[in-house]
């Protein structure tokens, strides 16, 4: 395919390929270094984004960076792509196209109508274009909604999954953690629980435990037990309660099929969740997780820069409807983002990606006790994402997952983020706590001495 | 009536006993109690202590009892280690040990966490001999900036049939110092994770405790020994199927961050 080269004053820089300009426009971050893919310093990261600038938004139809023939994702990002949608920026540069998303004039509306146009490629590559407050102001502008029980994405709010996590899967544990929770006005997103067993069976009991206390509760909002898809096909046959099929995906054929899925498996699992009905306000059944490195870590990156690889990953996400598409953005570790400045950046980039094709982002803020960040690189986050319309978050009691061995966003930070930045949780979930007495007229937590708490606490301790 | 009473009294008083998870922590505003809010930060801080703390390589050598052979990784230092788990995996380039052969070789790494090593790899150490009757055991390595796969580059230089390596886990808030265990057998270089067994968690609190953890060990060597071989072939019965806290290697859990350095 074409050559890709750049002037900078009396320096010319020329790139193999077109892989080759996307890893050095890439901010720096320790996983493309691990590929062997940054930029070798400042200026060559500079001369790849001039590169990227002038390049037709349409190069990326044409020079694909994982080859079609050898990938079931490239197939679906190019038999997918929807042309008409793509029509009202097809002749601009990726450059223009960034001036195109900012501009005052770019309704949420028109940002809507062009989701299916954008490629997962096209998207990664104006966010390298893009500051931090760059991919905060467009992706502000995009509006996705989705819908089971509670409706996800509205203007003005801000969903949390509940994280009730427990290291033995004990259901007396999980349940404490859950009303923990919901005393402080999360869950609305989904009660989510990564389980420490593989067993089918005890997720067929965590899946009975959260129904149970939903039922008994009437809690507008959906349950998930975060387990392998083939995992809840056979919940699904046995007739578990499954609201939302659960799966890690990753963006590139090779690594989906490291995590043992392909796109045959997930369509399989949609249908068959689809085919249940449990939703009563909408009939988003998936729940997604992605995470920048996957691919590297699998060593199926096919050379493709980390953060390029991820927006393909959500591409993946994009046939099947989500009612959540998370970035666990710090998890993996401080080989693929080493410090809280990667992180804040990897994480607005995905939320960026997700929103701008149409995708319903939430964001595990998050990170690991080796990487150099802390809860203050976490509070940044958090805060700008929620300037950023975050679709939802995580909330895992007091920060730390006894299970996974990580931080998140706890309660406290839904609570902070909802109050600093007057978003409100989802509207059937608001109305149930202002329905039980959690929450006031407003939609604000009322002050624990004034919530009527104890027949929450009451109806688990009593099992 | 009691428990009515309690509830009114802490509503989370009987709740915080069914979880190790941070719940009830109170509030200020929206956000933590100072009490909660600092006990955060300070577990924090003693896992990055762990991870950042360097091996203190003379105690250890009193603690084992005598002087041993000390290499490095290719990984220069803690920066370079946490970025490029590939040169913490090699041997630094001017690293040479005699071939002494022998049934088992120990590598002490520090892994992510110095503090894990200083606790317990001495006593796990020194458990080991008398669970295993019969076997050449060759004085420990210690190795600095190593992971898990360091092992199968000093076991193939030893000779050695077979290679534990001792490495500290990745810190979590709960517990910063916990020590995990990775057999191979047949060292050489370009071993898989799937090949190795790795019994995790070794700690005194809260954990496998390191007599418990070399008995699990020494058990898995002698199958290890009967079947030539280690990894997902190798089920761990030990215990007569009570729960264990040990597994292949290779146990996938999607996104899951690296264990202990491997």
């Amino acid at each position: 395919m074409g050559h890709y080269a750049c002037d900078l004053g009396s320096t010319r820089y020329r790139f193999a390929d077109l892989r080759e300009v996307l890893a050095f426009a890439s901010p720096p971050r320790s996983g493309d270094y691990l590929a062997g893919l940054g930029a070798p310093d400042a200026q060559a990261r500079m001369a790849a984004r001039y590169a990227l600038a002038d390049l037709p938004l349409a190069t990326f139809l044409e020079d694909l960076v994982v080859p079609y023939e050898d990938d079931e994702v490239t197939r679906l990002i190019c038999d997918t792509h929807d042309a008409a949608a793509f029509a009202p920026v097809a002749s601009l540069t990726v450059g223009e196209f960034r001036d195109w998303l900012l501009a005052d004039a770019t309704s949420a509306a028109q940002l809507r109508a062009l989701a299916p146009g954008i490629t997962p490629e096209m998207a990664a590559a104006v966010s390298k274009l893009m500051r931090n407050q760059d991919l905060i102001t467009v992706a502000r502008k995009c509006r996705v909604t989705s819908a089971f029980r509670s409706t996800i994405g509205l203007e003005g709010r801000l969903a949390v999954r509940l994280q009730p996590n427990h290291p033995t899967d004990d259901p007396s544990g999980i349940a404490a953690s859950i009303i923990d929770g919901l005393l402080m006005g999360c869950g609305d997103a989904v009660i989510g629980i990564n389980p420490a067993s593989d067993s089918v069976e005890r997720a067929a009991a965590l899946l009975h435990l959260i129904e149970d206390l939903r039922e008994r509760l009437a809690i507008p909002t959906q349950s998930c037990v975060l387990t392998h898809v083939t995992n809840s096909l056979e919940l699904i046959e046995t007739g578990a309660p499954l609201d939302l099929c659960f799966q890690s995906i990753a963006g590139t054929e090779a690594a989906n099929r490291s995590f043992g899925i392909d796109l045959a498996v997930l369509r399989e699992a949609y249908d068959a969740t689809l085919s249940l009905g449990r939703g009563s306000v909408g009939q988003n059944v998936m729940y997604f997780e992605t995470g920048q490195g996957s691919a590297l870590s699998a060593d199926a990156h096919h050379g493709v820069d980390q953060q390029t690889i991820e927006a393909r990953a959500q591409a993946v996400a994009r046939p099947f409807h989500p009612l959540l598409v998370n970035t666990v953005v710090g998890f993996i570790g401080p080989e693929y983002l080493y410090d809280g400045k990667q992180i804040i950046r990897a994480g607005l980039e995905d939320h960026f990606c997700g929103k701008l094709m149409g995708l319903p982002m939430g964001c595990d803020v998050c990170y690991t006790n080796h990487a150099a960040a802390d809860q203050d690189d976490m509070d940044t986050l958090l805060t700008l994402l929620g300037v950023a319309g975050v679709s939802f978050v995580m909330g895992v009691p007091g920060s730390d997952d006894i299970m996974l061995n990580y931080q998140s966003t706890s309660f406290h930070d839904a609570l902070y983020a909802r109050s600093a930045l007057g978003l409100r949780p989802a509207p059937e979930f608001e109305a149930w706590l202002q329905q039980v007495g959690l929450a006031d007229a407003q939609g604000r937590m009322k002050a624990l001495s004034e919530r009527r708490a104890l027949p929450l606490i009451e109806a688990v301790l009593h099992d | 009536m009691t428990e009515r009473g309690e509830l009114a009294g802490d509503p989370f008083g009987r709740l915080r006993a069914l979880t190790e998870a941070r719940i009830g922590l109170g509030h200020a505003g929206p956000g933590l109690p100072t009490a909660a809010s600092l006990k955060l930060q300070l577990d924090h801080a003693r896992a990055c202590d762990a991870v950042h703390t360097a091996l203190d390589v003379p105690a250890l050598q009193i603690a084992l009892g005598r002087k041993v052979h000390v290499v490095h990784s290719a990984a220069a230092d803690r920066a370079t280690y946490l970025q490029r788990p590939d040169l913490g995996r090699r041997l630094a380039p001017e690293v040479s040990l005699p071939r002494l052969g022998g049934d088992l070789a120990i590598v002490i790494a520090d892994g992510l966490s110095a503090t894990a090593i200083m606790a317990h790899a001495a006593a796990v150490v020194a458990a080991l001999p008398a669970f295993l009757p019969g076997w050449t055991i060759l004085d420990p390595v210690i190795a600095l900036q190593g992971r898990v796969a360091l092992g199968d580059a000093i076991g193939e230089q030893l000779g050695a049939r077979s290679v534990l390596v001792l490495i500290g886990e990745r810190p979590g808030l709960s517990a910063a110092d916990s020590l995990g265990a990775y057999l191979t057998w047949a060292p050489r270089i370009g071993r898989r994770d799937h090949e190795r067994n790795c019994v995790s968690n070794i700690r005194v609190k809260g954990g496998l405790a390191p007599e418990r953890a070399a008995a699990n060990i020494a058990w898995l060597l002698g199958e290890a020994r009967r079947i030539e071989a280690t990894g997902v072939v190798l089920k761990d019965r030990f215990g007569d199927g009570a729960p264990t806290l040990s597994g292949p290697a290779d146990t996938p859990r999607a996104l899951d961050a690296p264990h202990g350095g491997a």
